[in-house]
Parts: structure tokens; C-alpha cells; sequence
């Protein structure tokens, strides 16, 4: 039996079809989760400069102050934030809470995923939230 | 152990990330709220912050389990993302180097935590 080839590669993680914004909130999830380890790995390199004593530390983050780096702080703290309220979201609709009960289907069907609409507009004005609320402390006080 | 059991693992590790790493953040970077909040941090980056941290029980552990499970849910999503793109073949190889990076990562993050709680009196 020759099987369908449904393999869209890294082209399918931007567009796979006309599905609901859940299904699109998954790419931002995986850019977001690349970037955070990626910089994890760089963040533990970083850090280990305390044990070659304070003028190595000082020079380090001397280094790695200004502008730039500022913002860049700031784009994985917004990462950092989506990722986790995103991934609350995930944790909780795995778990088969806030996605409706089961029940027998009636003519005109209703797609499930509305079910959860209200979940992930919850969640995405948390997000609203903190961004905003980081982006103040980061940049105007 | 059976990728079901990993996959829930990574889970949980997510989990406590929410809680540790929003700790860490919110400790590192959001001065001026924890000021308003009456917990005032006068520049954590500072080198004698980061060492008097350093030689802490209660942040050495912190630190620890902020590595164990970041690296851990991390590395197994990143295995997730290039499972996707590595052949069939290359999977067995893919998972072993994902671990091999965790365990030079975690080691050396502990290293460099033990350490530096270790160096005393800065």
C-alpha cells in the first residue's frame, strides 16, 4: 500500500492548510522553543565566566552591554513569556480540560476546536500583559 | 523506558520551568517591578551579587534544577524539531547525540555552580 506522503517539511511549519490559529500558534511556539535552548546552551558558556575570578566576569558583561544586547534580552524575555503561557496551554488541553466533553454529533457539525477559542484568548492577553509589562521595565524606567 | 514516559517527563519539567525560570527572570531582569513590590535588587550582575548567590545552599540548588530541567525539556524538543527533518536512520544517532550535548552541558553548568560556591570569599 503506498502511503500518502503528508511530509511538508519546514515549509509546513509556516503554512499547512486552512486550520484554526491554534494550529498556527504552533510555529511561534517551536521558533520560540529553538531559540530559548539555543540560547540556553550559549547562556551556561556565558555565565561560567564567574570562576575565572571578577575581572573576567566584568569584562564578560562588558562585553555583552548595549543597545543591541538590550534588545535582545528583551526578545527572549518575550520568547521566554510566550513559550510558557503558550505551553501552560498546551499542558492543559493535552490533559482534555478546557476543549468541551465528547458528545453524540448532530447535523450541523461543530468543529471542536471552538471549544477552545476562549482558552487560548485567555492566554494570549496574559501574554499581552507581561510583554507590556516587561517592555516598561526593560525600556522606559 | 517507553517515548511515552520521556515525552511526559519533559512535561513535568515544563512545569516547573514556569515556575523556575519565571522566578529567574523576573529576579534578573524586572527591577524595577520587584522595587515597587518592596523587594528591592540592586543590580543582580554585579560580580559580588552573582558570587554571594553562588555560595548559597538554597541557589545552588536552584541552579542545579534550573539546568536539569531545561536541558532536559530543551534538548528533547530540539530532538523533536530535527526528528522531524533527520531520516529514519539518523534517529538512533540524532537521540544520542542530543544527549551527549545534554550531558556536557549539565556537567559543566554544575561544574562551574559547585565552584564558584566553593570559592568563598570573593
Amino acid at each position: 500500500m503506498r502511503r500518502y506522503n503528508n511530509r511538508l517539511g519546514i515549509r509546513g511549519w509556516i503554512y499547512a492548510g486552512n486550520y484554526g490559529l491554534e494550529r498556527y500558534l504552533y510555529f511561534l511556539h517551536r521558533i520560540s522553543g529553538l531559540g530559548l535552548i539555543l540560547y540556553l546552551l550559549l547562556h551556561i558558556g556565558v555565565t561560567s565566566a564567574r570562576i575565572y575570578g571578577g575581572a573576567a566576569w566584568e569584562q564578560t558583561m562588558s562585553l555583552l552591554s548595549g543597545p543591541a544586547f538590550k534588545l535582545g534580552e528583551y526578545v527572549l524575555m518575550a520568547g521566554a513569556i510566550f513559550h510558557a503561557a503558550n505551553g501552560l496551554r498546551l499542558i492543559i488541553t493535552e490533559l482534555g480540560m478546557c476543549i468541551g466533553t465528547p458528545g453524540r454529533q448532530e447535523y450541523p457539525y461543530v468543529s471542536s476546536v471552538r471549544k477552545q477559542r476562549p482558552l487560548m484568548i485567555l492566554i494570549m492577553i496574559v501574554i499581552a500583559v507581561l510583554l507590556l509589562l516587561s517592555g516598561v521595565d526593560f525600556f522606559l524606567v | 523506558m517507553r517515548e511515552s514516559r520521556y515525552w511526559i517527563l519533559s512535561l513535568v519539567a515544563a512545569a516547573c520551568l514556569v515556575v523556575l525560570l519565571g522566578t529567574h527572570l523576573f529576579l534578573m531582569h524586572l527591577d524595577t517591578l520587584l522595587a515597587y513590590l518592596g523587594m528591592a535588587n540592586p543590580d543582580p550582575l554585579d560580580y559580588s551579587a552573582v558570587m554571594a548567590r553562588g555560595r548559597s545552599g538554597g541557589w545552588v540548588g536552584a541552579y542545579i534544577l534550573l539546568l536539569a530541567f531545561s536541558l532536559y525539556h530543551g534538548l528533547y524538543g530540539l530532538r523533536s524539531v530535527l526528528s522531524e527533518v533527520v531520516s529514519p536512520p539518523g534517529q538512533r544517532m540524532l537521540t544520542w547525540a542530543v544527549i551527549a550535548v545534554g550531558f556536557i552541558a549539565f556537567t559543566w553548568g554544575t561544574y562551574v555552580v559547585i565552584k564558584s560556591s566553593l570559592m568563598g570569599g570573593v
